[in-house]
């Protein structure tokens, strides 16, 4: 049988990482399982859940940060932030229509993956708005980075490395965001039969605009191009009209329904337009927006891209594929061709464990990655493999 | 307050000089190698004047090669390096070491790459802050980033410092406006952190480059994230009666959920010094100011500007300003940006930066003011008051070592301060030397040995920067195991 370790307490995450690295033990760190398919399969001898871990410890609406333990549920937060018109900045991604996922998704879950939403392109990441992080690292001590406020130089940024780490190089207990406050209005723009390339440059004019665009998508098998504007009432009516005008030379801009609107930009972020794809393969591709029209024109013309749409103006481009060793890696030397990289996001167990996940990196980078992660988890206990074989 | 120490120069290197600066004329380009004293004592500091050390040499390269170079002979050699951006650094992160040798990166200037489309810019390093800015202003956009130095600090340095300034309130520091670095390790070795992408694959390496004070590698090319302007910009100015009123009204604008662009504070010493260099018409009956920026189109910012009003209003403001023309509005924030170079003319000051929770501002100017007092010096303070980055300016007599130990002293109290309400040392100056000693309120020992772990996978021997940051004793390394 399993072990698993549930603690209630920091100090009990460390007891059983301890334990687990003095009877040699690899620990697969779980938070609301709502991402189990995210990563590389980690075949661990035991399970660490922090679910138990869980409560706000902190929140003060008139400085604009919250801090949690890290099982606490994301919809919990943001009920609390709610009633004071505050949100997480970064609009997370809900993994659990691509996964088919039950559960509650977890706050520390937000960190460890670096989650994101079409927000990005205005608030960033979750990177962006992390300040501060406790977490256990792989000798089962209990390490504080960052803190509450919003400016903090001291000493080296622990809170970026944890971020997206997917959890191999600790075990996050408590995380501290910045927020922002709730939109007062937004406001969204539709234009429709626009190809993938000419799409891009309206996202691309729209984002270079002065009226702050919030989020930009291309949908090609909706045909439609979405542009959103979040903004207090009248400012958002201006901001709206100015950018209609602006986009008269890619077409006639209309003003979406709110209520479709919000339905609309829930499944970007959730990636509704390929979550009941049959294919074998979801792929999430980062690249500069100017060179995602022709990767994407490429992947179809090599067979390999089965649908797509875009994301942050056309740097996030979310793709359907066929699966097989050699598509994975056509799929991933032309992302690296073009200053990009693709994720493999959801595929089988067995795929995910013989191709990479993650996108390879230069030799140099893999070595200073592992010398890294030995330097948080000397004997590789957590999460091991979760990434990079080794790291 | 102890003087910060030095480690004590290496003989064995300070000894063999001559042969260094013959081997290092060997691998820099001609005109790139610094030796004589007269042409070192420029880079012995660096903002940070209270303290220098004169280098064993200076080198300056052109190209990433020669910093690989460079820095492989280092390796080879058991050299140190202290690399060097501007030398702004107001925590002494540029001064060198008596064994070692400067890196500077001023010849590493070309804009390499505009792309409006992606809205990045490719840059060498070594380029200045506002350079970057005046390479996309004409086509309405510009770099965020913008600490008081930007004309003369570098890329390189905003990176090794993860810098500010007064706009991050709204569009983030360094490291959330950095896409890319290329970066030389101590080895010699060159990596690409990041790039165009939004996401990097694999562990952000580059959100730990950014503010580990030149400890990791030498940054040699950056891609930034540049930022559209909005249609205009325009400040209020308030006046209150006590510093309280003030703080509370800065948590009651942002408890209504608007962030503006900046909301500077300056309290009435610093109020005064402003006044009687800039002339802004700053009033100076009042024991309080705010100086705060909104965006947008002319009736966007009266409207954004009324709300801000009502709630200033709320708040007891004794003095109400609205900017009515370009004019007034640069005459407004001259005052403010003066402010540094103001204080100089009145006395010799230091420089503190630590950050609290905005809603401890108020108390903590308090016990500032106390502390300062107790030490029978006077402090002014000017600050970003929406993030609690404070900025108190103690000041003293220079020529009178008894004053500057008081003044350091008193910082240093100070700065404890900011750590005993849940802030932290430093917002956006960097540890230096001149902070580190004080790691060790804010962290613990654990803390501290995981930081140095993690710097010692970069650079196992301690070679680069490495009198700074970290306390000088009890220095671990990557694979050593903590008792």
């Amino acid at each position: 049988m399993m072990q698993v370790f549930a603690p209630e307490t920091e100090a009990q995450a460390c007891e059983a990482i301890a334990s687990a690295r003095a009877g040699k033990r690899t620990l697969e760190i779980v938070g609301g399982g709502t991402r189990s398919g995210l990563g590389r399969p980690v075949n661990a001898d035991c399970i660490l859940l922090t679910q138990k871990l869980r409560g706000v410890t902190l929140y003060e609406p008139a400085e604009l940060v919250v801090s949690a333990w890290a099982g606490t549920p994301v919809s919990e937060i943001e009920a609390l932030l709610a009633g004071k018109l505050q949100i997480l900045p970064f609009e997370p991604m809900d993994h659990r229509a691509i996964y088919g996922t039950q559960g509650e998704p977890t706050i520390g879950a937000l960190a460890a993956c670096n989650i994101s939403g079409p927000r990005r392109v205005r608030s960033g990441a979750a990177r962006d708005s992390l300040l501060g992080v406790r977490f256990v690292n792989g000798r089962g001590q209990a390490v504080k980075s960052g803190g509450r406020v919003m400016k903090n130089v001291t000493g080296l940024d622990l809170v970026k490395l944890s971020c997206g780490a997917h959890g191999t190089l600790g075990l996050l207990t408590e995380v501290t965001f910045k927020l922002s406050p709730a939109p007062r209005g937004s406001g969204t723009l539709v234009i429709e039969g626009l190809n993938d390339a000419r799409a891009i440059a309206a996202m691309s004019m729209a984002l270079g605009s002065p009226f702050e665009v919030s989020a930009a998508a291309h949908v090609p098998s909706q045909k439609r191009t979405l542009l959103r504007i979040e903004q207090a009432p009248d400012s958002l009516a201006y901001r709206l009209e100015a950018l209609t005008a602006l986009a008269k030379p890619f077409g006639h801009a209309r003003k979406l329904p709110e209520s479709e609107a919000h339905e609309a930009w829930a499944g970007v972020r959730d990636v509704a337009p390929l979550a009941g794809s049959k294919a074998p393969a979801l792929w999430r591709i980062s690249i500069a927006p100017s060179r995602a029209a022709a990767f994407a024109a490429d992947m179809v013309a090599q067979n390999i891209a089965q649908d797509h749409y875009f994301d942050w103006g056309g740097g996030l481009v979310w793709l359907t594929s066929g699966l097989d060793g050699q598509k994975a890696a056509i799929l991933q030397a032309a992302a690296a061709q073009a200053k990009g990289h693709a994720m493999l996001v959801r595929a089988s167990v067995e795929a995910r464990a013989q191709l990479h996940v993650f996108q390879q990196q230069p030799q140099a980078m893999m070595d200073l990655s592992g010398r890294v992660k030995a330097s948080m988890d000397p004997d590789g206990i957590l999460n091991p493999g979760r990434m990079y074989a080794g790291v | 307050m102890n003087e910060i120490l030095f480690p004590t120069p290496d003989s064995a290197i300070t000894n063999r000089r001559d042969a260094i600066l013959g081997e290092l004329a060997s691998i820099a380009a001609p005109g790139c190698l610094i030796v004589t004293e007269d042409e070192r004592r420029a880079f012995e500091t660096d903002a940070f004047t209270a303290y220098r050390r004169m280098p064993l040499a200076v080198v300056l390269p052109r190209t990433t090669q020669e910093v690989s170079a460079l820095l492989a002979y280092c390796h080879r050699t058991g050299l140190k390096v202290v690399p060097r951006g501007a030398g702004t650094s107001l925590a002494g992160g540029a001064i060198p070491q008596e064994d070692s040798i400067v890196i500077g990166v001023s010849k590493l200037n070309k804009i390499l790459d505009v792309n409006l489309p992606d809205r990045t810019i490719r840059v060498q390093a070594g380029v200045t802050n506002l350079s970057v800015s005046e390479a996309v202003s004409p086509d309405g956009f510009f770099y965020a980033p913008d600490p008081s130095s930007q004309l003369a600090c570098t890329i390189a340095g905003n990176i090794a410092m993860n810098s500010g300034g007064a706009h991050c309130l709204k569009y983030g520091v360094t490291t959330n406006n950095v896409l890319g670095a290329k970066i030389v390790l101590i080895t010699g070795e060159v990596i690409e952190l990041g790039g165009e992408a939004l996401d990097a694959p694999g562990l952000d390496l580059l959100g730990l480059v950014v503010g580990s004070e030149g400890q990791l590698g030498i940054v040699t090319e950056a891609t930034l994230r540049i930022v559209r302007a909005a249609e205009g910009a325009r400040p209020v100015l308030f006046g209150f009666d006590s510093s309280e009123a003030a703080g509370a009204c800065v948590a009651a604008i942002i408890g209504a959920g608007i962030v503006p662009v900046a909301m500077e504070f300056m309290d009435r010493p610093a109020i005064q010094i402003c006044e009687a260099y800039a002339k802004a018409g700053y009033p100076l009956d009042v024991e309080a100011m705010l100086i705060i920026e909104v965006e947008g189109s002319d009736a966007e910012m009266d409207a954004e500007l009324a709300r801000i009003v009502d709630i200033a209003r709320a708040h007891d403001v004794s003095v109400v300003r609205e900017s009515r023309s370009a004019m007034e509005t640069a005459l407004i924030w001259k005052g403010r940006k003066s402010a540094f170079g103001a204080t100089g003319r009145v006395a010799d000051y230091i420089c503190m930066d630590g950050t609290v929770p905005t809603g401890q501002l108020s108390y903590v100017l308090k016990r500032t003011s106390e502390i300062v007092a107790g030490y029978g010096l006077r402090v002014a303070n000017v600050f970003h008051a929406g993030d609690g980055n404070m900025h108190p300016l103690i000041l003293y007599n220079v020529n009178d070592p008894a004053d500057q130990a008081k003044a350091e002293s008193a910082g240093m109290d100070i700065l404890r301060l900011c750590v005993e309400v849940g802030g932290c040392l430093t917002g956006e100056h960097g540890v230096g030397i001149e902070k580190r000693d004080l790691m060790r309120c804010q962290f613990n020992e654990i803390d501290l040995d995981q930081q140095m772990r993690v710097r010692a996978a970069f650079d196992p021997q301690w070679l680069l920067n490495p009198a700074k940051v970290f306390p000088l004793d009890g220095r671990v390394g990557a694979n050593e195991t903590a008792a």
